[in-house]
């Protein structure tokens, strides 16, 4: 009479070894990063697995950064930067915010939220933007203002002419904009609405194209992969192109699950993403990449993903989406969270001449934490090549502990790369040392 | 060995046991149903309504375990029919939880593996609330 306790004991066995978990002896930053990266197959067993950053102090510390550059905290203290945006007169503006706000559906999204807070910062979002401003050139910010407030989790920044664009969590708004202006003068102007329904991903990623008529936005999934319902995905995870001028808006592209960052490739115009993928199929899959973004491309999710890898999760299934699929351009390693891009420019210097700063927020779906750094992914004929090369790292210590978390990075022409940290709330500056 | 030879010893089922049993028994029967609604309509929300009812049966269910665990300090209870019962819950309890685990994987993930183990949850449940309410006397419990 004791079947029922032995079928209790032979399931904890299963739920024991299944959250053992061999996959994770793969390297970091190997066989998933570049252009043809290798993919697993897909596992995930009764527990995903889960290492949450464990917060510290920067103290005396610093992020580590190649040898030939210097590293310093221009501003500190903000409010949950994300993005900035480097103006014509030198000046930086930082977004400021923390959206999002999904209500809760399940055990599980009660119990993920909580613990995923745990390696986020505490403090309350901004719902600014602040100006920094280095008035004699010596690389230390003196100036600081409140450029605008009460915006609605803004995140995405481009400046097209005297117009500077900011796309909160819900709208696109733009406000006039003259050179050396360090406060807004009046409240902004709604460009257009976005979809804000839900915003599980409540990221709005901006840039301007290179002629200025047009913006592009990322807007993310309302899902890791459909667990809101389908309905709740109509307008999600893709790419719009919004006319600057009327605020008319097309979808441009679709299929990018989550697309954090936008930047316009100088020379070539083209626009470029990079998309954070779904979780819970394993330590090693799938890629977030990098992309260049073709219009009216589909790029899988929710249905398939780096290119024809059909996702089991998602019914009802589609294989003619699945055959449309476009694969991604650069694999950068699964979970590492990208959140930010950025073209280099020869100022920079050497071997960080030609190719784009990547900012990695970092894992939480991995046993051994991934990303947590900038990387610099070289190009050469405008094309992704070679490997990623760390240029700012050191956020996750030795010890364990977690300084800081890379959020958006932008590059100032005369040579140096911004990089915001939504962890210890402060803004780093890299230049080549003088 | 048989301690309901004993009439003497003989009380009524207290009725916050006899609602705890049956409660789980609905509320199993709950996420099994739900589970059936996603699995023929792809309706997503069903999956969340059987994680919530999964998650209220382990509570009632795990209320039940603790007090029948207590009984068994009993002597007389650690073996027949009272034995059996507190395997049961613990059966329950077990593969419920499991189930729980099951059902926080993302939209499809759930199936199959979900679907039946709330077939065998709720199965378990009725066995145990019909040995609770026909002929267990546990008066004292819980």
């Amino acid at each position: 009479m004791k079947r029922p306790a032995l079928w209790a004991v032979a399931g904890l066995s299963v739920l024991v070894s299944a959250c053992g978990n061999d996959a994770n002896r793969a390297q970091e930053g190997s066989a998933d990063v570049g252009p043809q990266p290798v993919l697993p197959e897909q596992q995930r067993g009764l527990l995903p697995n889960m290492t949450i950053a464990s917060p510290a102090q920067w103290g005396d510390q610093r992020p580590t950064v190649p040898r030939g550059y210097v590293i310093a905290a221009i501003a500190t203290d903000l409010r949950i930067p994300r993005q900035s945006l480097v103006l014509p007169n030198g000046d930086i503006l930082v977004a400021e915010g923390k959206g999002g706000g999904a209500p809760k559906l399940t055990p599980k999204d009660v119990i993920a939220g909580y613990i995923k807070a745990q390696g986020n910062s505490s403090v309350k979002g901004g719902d600014r933007l602040t100006l920094l401003r280095d008035g004699n050139g010596d690389g230390i910010y003196e100036n600081r203002s409140v450029f605008a407030e009460d915006l609605n989790a803004p995140y995405g920044l481009a400046l097209i002419g005297n117009q500077l664009y900011v796309a909160n969590q819900d709208a696109l708004v733009r406000f006039d904009y003259t050179d050396g202006q360090t406060r807004a003068i009046a409240a902004p102007v709604k460009v257009t609405d976005l979809p804000s329904a839900i915003n599980h991903h409540w990221t709005k990623a901006l840039t301007a194209s290179a002629d200025g008529r047009f913006l592009y936005v990322g807007i993310g999934s309302n899902s890791n992969i459909t667990e809101r319902g389908m309905i709740a995905e109509v307008g999600r995870a893709m790419v719009w192109q919004v006319d600057a001028q009327t605020g008319a808006h097309k979808p441009y592209a679709t299929g990018l699950r989550n697309p954090t960052a936008l930047a316009i490739q100088p020379g070539t115009g083209q626009l470029w993403a990079v998309v954070n993928e779904r979780d819970e199929l394993g330590p090693n899959l799938p890629p977030d990449y990098l992309t260049s973004v073709r219009e009216g491309g589909f790029y899988g999710w929710p249905y398939s993903y780096w290119g024809q890898n059909v996702d089991p999760r998602v019914r009802p299934q589609d294989p003619q989406k699945v055959a449309a699929a476009i694969t991604p351009d650069y694999g950068l390693g699964s979970h590492v969270a990208p959140l930010g891009v950025a073209f280099s420019t020869p100022a920079m210097g050497g071997e960080f001449a030609d190719g784009v700063f990547v900012g990695e927020h970092g894992s939480w779906n991995r046993e051994n934490p991934v990303g947590y750094k900038v990387v610099f992914v070289p190009f050469r004929e405008g094309r992704p090549a070679g490997a990623p090369i760390d240029f700012v790292s050191g956020f996750r210590g030795t010890d364990g502990k977690t300084r800081g978390r890379p959020v958006g990075v932008s590059v100032d022409p005369r040579g140096a790369l911004i990089v915001a940290d939504d962890l210890s709330n402060t803004l780093w500056r890299v230049t080549p040392a003088p | 060995m048989d301690a309901t030879v004993d009439r003497s010893r003989q009380k009524p089922l207290h009725p916050v046991h006899a609602f705890l049993v049956s409660a789980t028994v609905t509320l199993f029967l709950g996420a099994l149903l739900s589970d059936i609604a996603y699995a023929t309509s792809y309706q997503v929300q069903w999956t969340n309504f059987a994680s919530w009812l999964i998650a209220a049966g382990l509570l009632f269910g795990g209320i039940l375990l603790v007090f029948a665990l207590i009984g068994l300090r009993h002597a007389d209870r650690r073996e027949g029919r009272y034995l059996l019962y507190g395997l049961i819950l613990l059966a329950i309890w077990l593969l419920g939880f499991i189930n729980a685990l099951v059902h926080a994987k993302d939209a499809w993930a759930v199936m199959p593996e979900g679907l039946i183990l709330s077939a065998i949850v709720l199965l378990l449940a009725c066995g145990a609330a019909w040995m609770a309410l026909s002929n267990l006397r546990m008066g004292d419990a819980p």
